[in-house]
């Protein structure tokens, strides 16, 4: 029925306690508990979307709670293809955390991460030479190499050389 | 989007700070303020903890994964903003500001395609560290790339340890009689089975020592040097008056290993050894652990008894902002031997380490992209193994063109530099080169008084082995049982 299957990596980012596994609770299992965990103990969690023609597959890494002291390691991020930023709309704090989460993918994936102002002309100039700076690297990163996963021996055996 | 700032600090529902219910809030905090917490010190994160865990380095972050799956609450601190301590992986930046080296040359390229470790090692594939990566399934953070070669340096050759039947035949490492000796003695070694008597062929090898093994397969002193030190991976020569057993099981994780993936027994990670502690460092949350990086631990407490029961920490306050001191508590204190009064580690010597940046790669590897060169300590009249890790654009760790070689051996004289001259004079022409001579230190108790587990200093190798033994010792002093790496994989529908 389907055509083919994409993966991807997705990450969630955001304030501590702002809903962030609950929102993928819902979407994976359907399911909502008013004192959900701070964090589920999984690894990660998979869930599909089918498209007209495709499906694409999600592997959605959780934050585990590292993000309540800023203390992500850069693994969290690396390769990821998309960011959900989550924010809780009765905390204008989580919100200015929100925008400071942004920055903090921006830079550990090399997005390009500015703000500017068309008004005063603040960084305008300057966001045209950084996206001109970038292009040549961008192509060299699609090259980056891929490696192999590890999985356990199925059986005892052994020989040598 | 500053509009929808606005509207967020319109809405009715959004909680105004008070100053009232703050001061209330402190209040009652002070009526909460646990017993335990020092005068002048907040209470750090929860406060409470089972394990409070110092360093992010390889080992502690192994344990901390470790104990949280177990169910233990784990405190896992960091005085450095980065994952890894000494066993981080090093954009090139970091990496000059580490050396006071000034800025990076622009020829090495964008600062985002360095990854280089500290202290570089390989992975045996079928090794403990493997195991324990298995084990704990932090391998589906993981992607690993073979290394492409190992050589050995005999009569100042580098010459390719071989890697298939094939290749020992046409090895210039050993004559035509002499390789049919290495032969029967390998067919041997893959037949044994500690277990099984009947493959013991008359030979005690608890009893027998190993070079009474080599001997008795009529082996000349140069195989079993390269045999000894490129694939047992033993440090020294005091092997060869010991009991062959443990060096003979050495040999068989290096073929097993070495069958695995073909081109080398060693494994490599993505983006350089970094991802290890910090995979496990996930493990860790995900099982309820509490991660703090930049966390200045100022000291570890003690008890009148002399036993370890918390640490004081100068942190980021979350709510304020500004830097504080803060306490937890924990029964017990593991962390890497920096985080110690002195009178709790002793030196062990120092590691000297190269890490210079090529342009191309090793001369006389056949153009690997990456390998390991082991110089045998006597080849260079030296006790201790010199050794020389090469990796490049095809592990993510340097940009495309550029190559990471890093000299480390164990210090035995008072000039280290010179120490690695044998393993530089292998490199060409270097285009940039930063040394370093290392203290190392080991626990100086076990812990079991006074709660202090302390790891010991990664050595000057190659290789994870004997950095292994190290965790499953700190394991085993912490909970008082062998770690088991055994997985049924028919029990565990994940793999």
């Amino acid at each position: 029925m389907s055509g083919s299957v994409r993966h991807f990596k997705l990450v969630l980012l955001g304030d501590t306690a702002v809903g962030k596994s609950c929102l993928v609770v819902r979407f994976v299992r359907d399911e909502f508990f008013e004192f959900q965990e701070p964090t589920i103990g999984a690894a990660f969690l998979t869930q599909s979307v089918q498209l007209d023609s495709s499906v694409v597959k999600f592997e959605i890494w959780d934050t585990a709670g590292q993000e309540r002291y800023r203390s992500l390691a850069p693994m969290y991020y690396r390769g990821a293809s998309a960011a959900i930023v989550v924010f809780d709309l009765s905390n204008k704090e989580s919100y200015n955390g929100a925008k400071s989460w942004v920055k903090a993918y921006a830079e550990e994936n090399n997005i390009l991460y500015l703000e500017t102002s068309a008004k005063n002309a603040a960084n305008v100039k300057n966001l045209f030479v950084e996206i001109a700076k970038k292009l040549p690297q961008q192509a060299m990163q699609q090259e980056r190499e891929q490696g192999f996963t590890i999985s356990p021996p199925k059986q005892e055996k052994k020989s040598c050389c | 989007m500053s509009d929808f700032e606005e509207k967020i600090g319109d809405a009715p529902a959004a909680p105004e700070p008070n100053e009232d219910t703050g001061k209330e809030q402190e209040k009652e905090e002070d009526k909460d303020r646990p017993s335990w917490l020092p005068e002048g010190c907040n209470q750090l994160a929860d406060g409470e903890y089972d394990a409070i865990v110092l360093g992010t380095g390889l080992k502690e972050c192994i344990m901390s994964g470790l104990l949280s799956t177990q169910g233990l609450k784990v405190l896992h601190l960091d005085r450095y903003n980065y994952y890894g301590a000494d066993c981080a992986s090093l954009n090139l930046s970091n990496l000059y500001s580490k050396f006071q080296a000034g800025d990076p040359p622009q020829y090495l390229g964008s600062n985002r395609d360095y990854n280089v470790d500290l202290i570089p090692k390989f992975i045996m594939a079928c090794g403990n560290l493997t195991k324990m990566l298995l084990h704990t399934k932090v391998t589906r953070y993981l992607e690993f790339k073979s290394i492409d070669a190992s050589f050995v340096v005999q009569k100042n050759k580098v010459l390719k340890v071989p890697a298939t039947p094939q290749e020992a035949l046409s090895s210039s490492l050993m004559g035509i009689f002499e390789k049919r000796r290495f032969r029967s003695f390998l067919i041997y070694i893959n037949e044994y089975n500690p277990s099984d008597p009947t493959t013991f062929k008359d030979k005690d090898l608890s009893v027998m020592t190993m070079r009474d093994l080599y001997t008795s397969f009529g082996l000349c002193d140069a195989t079993h040097e390269f045999i000894s030190h490129a694939m047992c991976l033993e440090l020294d020569n005091d092997h060869l008056t010991s009991p062959a057993l443990p060096t003979v099981l050495r040999l068989q994780t290096y073929c097993t290993s070495l069958e695995t993936y073909g081109k080398s027994p060693y494994i490599y990670p993505m983006y350089g050894l970094g991802g290890l502690p910090e995979g496990f460092s996930r493990l860790c949350a995900i099982h309820g652990g509490t991660f703090m990086l930049n966390a200045d631990v100022k000291e570890v407490m003690f008890d009148e008894d002399g036993a370890a029961w918390g640490v004081k920490v100068d942190v980021d306050d979350m709510q304020t902002g500004k830097r504080e001191l803060q306490c937890a508590k924990a029964t017990m204190v593991i962390g890497d031997p920096s985080y110690f009064p002195s009178s709790k580690i002793r030196s062990t010597g120092q590691v000297v380490r190269s890490i210079c940046f090529l342009n191309h790669p090793l001369p006389n590897t056949n153009n690997s992209e990456s390998c390991q060169i082991i110089i045998p300590g006597p080849q260079v009249g030296r006790k201790n193994d010199v050794f020389v890790c090469c990796l490049s654009s095809q592990q993510n760790v340097v940009a495309k063109g550029i190559y990471v070689a890093i000299v480390s051996t164990k210090v035995e004289t008072s000039d280290p530099a010179k120490e690695l001259v044998p393993g530089l004079r292998l490199l060409g022409q270097i285009l940039q080169r930063f040394d370093s001579v290392s203290e190392c230190y080991e626990p100086a108790g076990d812990g079991l008084s006074d709660r202090c587990f302390i790891s010991s200093s990664f050595d000057g190798t190659s290789h994870f082995e004997a950095d292994c033994d190290d965790l499953l010792s700190l394991y085993k002093r912490v909970t008082g049982e062998d770690l088991d790496m055994n997985i049924d994989t028919s029990l565990e529908p994940d793999y």
